[in-house]
């Protein structure tokens, strides 16, 4: 059969290939490169940034100062996960911040007022941050509410049942059941200290990465993002896949919480106030788009790598807090500004 | 020259069995009756063309055979045998694939990704089975060996990402990716619509080569020259009814717009004359409008 449709192309009246012979200019060529590795942009930042810092302070490129940036960024980026599944959709999550502290917060206070074991708390947390998660997609789902208005709706709700629920009170240090603090303990490798919640952190990127990158799951994540009716067209259960991406993101929230605690060695319902917005900006830094359907889970982490070693590499410079946040907003307009400009070149 | 009737029937003399076959088919919005009781024949290896006004039903009549509507009554055969599609992925698996004219692909996944969505093979073994790992090189290669049987030499790299390809090009994946997995019927629906003449062109060549595949063929489509370039027979659709079913061969352009827009009126049973110079001399009691 292949051979009789191997038609001739010589009376067709048209080159077809003619398409593909166009010459393209450097800045195109560049454009295409960071298309096809949209982590690519965020890891030349990341590399300068380290050189930079290294000059400019000797105090940077020590081991306990790598080992202090990689526990600041362990919530942050692990929240960062569940956040690429949900803008990789074409979505957003406010609430994801919220989520997390609540879910620590079931984690500690089962465990502290009704004596449930350490394990079986931390289930508990997870299922409520799958609960929370449901709770978006449904609303995204059935109520076919934009993601936006939905998240920020449940942020606000998910902040007061924390405090409803904590009744104010921390639960710290001695306080917590056995295994909930797990996550802050170190270990060494090479006089650098690690800890156990950032390994945890790594554990979800890499399986995330793979997930994405190799299942039919991810790629219909990556096809719903990138156009929802076109992937509904092709077969796709459009809303099952934003359901199961609503639902996976609540219980890394949930994961996240539990690293939250270590992180602190308390469960308080006023932390992590920052995280919602932080995990949004190391996404973006990421170079995932907002529209949806591009980027990379990788990207994400070196999103919020690029935070954690601007904030402590600003700090060891001596300059006052404002002007990290100044920084991380720069940081931000940059990252969108080249996403937009990487899309023109498509359209 | 020949006549032609109402029942234009097949290239052969006795007309096979069809593949896919519409019967009475009615479809109600409310009060506003889309399909008027509509009958459809495609018969193996042939290009139907359907054409008509706004409002004629077309695109309705196309949703209720690939399954994104259900008809009110009627019936929908393939192969002889009653059909009931609720969904279009009921269609898709009796073999009935669908392109839409609004190019749907998913711009930042790749060729070979895009042929492959929403039935993405894994691979065999462990990686496959409790990974659930796709099987990228196997799909890319037959992505490959798919464009290349339909004559689609241009695009090599099935690693490319659609964006990056043309209009005609996101286009031909598109129809690539019905070729590949359709076992009874191909329905194009308005495919060269959203495209310039060169990569329209490049569109109509596939079709041809999915007719010689022998993959019978729907093609909805406003343009005329484009029909009757392609098509085999021709199904006008008119006011929720089938008006004619007309052979390219012996009508006109002008006659087959004359039946669309209703200035001609095809009486069933009695013959269309048309003369050697593809003009019409209608019997005038066929003339109503």
């Amino acid at each position: 059969m292949s051979s009789t449709t191997a038609a001739p192309e010589s009376n067709s009246g048209y080159d077809a290939a003619e398409e593909f012979l166009e010459t393209r200019t450097p800045a195109q060529r560049v454009q295409t490169l960071l298309h096809n590795y949209p982590w690519l942009s965020p890891a030349i930042v990341l590399v300068i940034s380290v050189i930079v810092f290294s000059l400019l302070n000797s105090r940077f490129a020590t081991p306990n100062n790598l080992s202090l940036i990689t526990q600041q960024v362990a919530v942050v980026g692990a929240l960062a996960v569940g956040q690429t599944l949900i803008i990789l959709t074409a979505g957003i999550d406010l609430s994801c911040g919220a989520i997390m502290v609540f879910s620590s917060m079931v984690m500690a206070k089962t465990a502290f007022d009704s004596g449930v074991p350490g394990p079986l708390a931390i289930l508990l947390g997870l299922g409520v941050g799958a609960l929370a998660g449901a709770a978006n997609g449904l609303l995204v789902t059935k109520v076919r509410l934009p993601p936006f208005i939905v998240t920020l709706g449940t942020l606000n709700i998910f902040v007061a049942l924390t405090l409803l629920y904590a009744t104010g009170r921390t639960i710290r240090d001695a306080e917590l059941a056995t295994g909930l603090a797990w996550l802050g303990e170190t270990f060494t490798i090479a006089d650098v200290r690690i800890t156990t919640g950032v390994v945890v952190m790594l554990i979800m990127y890499a399986v995330f990465a793979f997930v994405l990158k190799y299942t039919a799951w991810g790629r219909h994540v990556y096809a719903v993002g990138d156009d929802a009716e076109a992937a509904r067209l092709a077969g796709i259960r459009v809303q099952r896949v934003l359901m199961s991406v609503y639902v996976t993101a609540g219980v890394l929230y949930a994961l996240t919480g539990w690293i939250l605690i270590g992180r602190v060695n308390a469960a308080s319902p006023n932390s992590g106030i920052d995280a919602n917005l932080d995990s949004i900006t190391a996404v973006v830094i990421g170079g995932t788009s907002l529209f949806g359907g591009r980027g990379t889970i990788v990207g994400s982490l070196i999103g919020a790598l690029i935070v954690g070693v601007f904030r402590n590499g600003l700090t060891l410079a001596g300059l006052d807090v404002y002007y990290q946040t100044l920084a991380v907003g720069i940081l931000i307009i940059v990252a969108v500004s080249v996403d937009q400009w990487i899309r023109r070149a498509r359209a | 020259m020949t006549a032609t009737s109402q029942e234009a029937t097949p290239a052969g003399a006795h007309a096979p069995q069809p593949v896919l076959q519409a019967v009475n088919i009615v479809k109600t919005y409310g009060n506003v009756v889309a399909l008027d009781g509509v009958d459809l024949e495609l018969y193996p290896g042939e290009v139907l063309a359907v054409i008509g006004d706004n409002g004629a039903g077309k695109s309705t009549l196309i949703k209720c055979l690939s399954g994104a509507e259900s008809p009110s009554t009627g019936q929908i055969l393939l192969d002889g045998h009653p059909v009931h599609f609720r969904t279009p992925l009921d269609a898709r698996n009796h073999g009935i694939e669908t392109v839409y004219q609004t190019l749907a692909v998913a711009p930042s996944l790749d060729i070979a990704g895009n042929l492959y969505l929403g039935r993405e093979e894994r691979r065999s073994g462990p990686l496959g089975s409790i990974l659930r790992m796709l099987d990228g090189g196997g799909m890319r290669k037959h992505a490959k060996s798919q464009m290349t049987s339909l004559g689609i030499g241009t695009l090599q790299d099935m690693g490319q990402a659609v964006e990056s390809l043309s209009g005609g090009q996101r286009q031909a994946v598109a129809v690539a990716r019905a070729a590949a997995f359709s076992s009874k019927v191909i329905i194009l629906d308005e495919p060269t619509a959203a495209l310039g003449v060169k990569e329209s062109a490049q569109v109509l060549k596939l079709i041809q080569s999915i007719r010689e595949r022998g993959l019978p063929v729907i093609l909805i489509s406003h343009n005329m020259p484009q029909v009757f370039e392609v098509a085999d027979r021709i199904h006008i659709q008119r006011l929720g009814r089938r008006a004619a079913v007309v052979s390219p061969k012996t009508i006109s352009m002008s006659d087959a717009v004359a039946v669309m827009t209703g200035a001609l009126k095809v009486v069933p049973g009695q013959e269309v004359e048309v003369d050697e110079q593809g003009t019409h001399a209608v019997d005038p009691s066929a003339q109503q409008h």
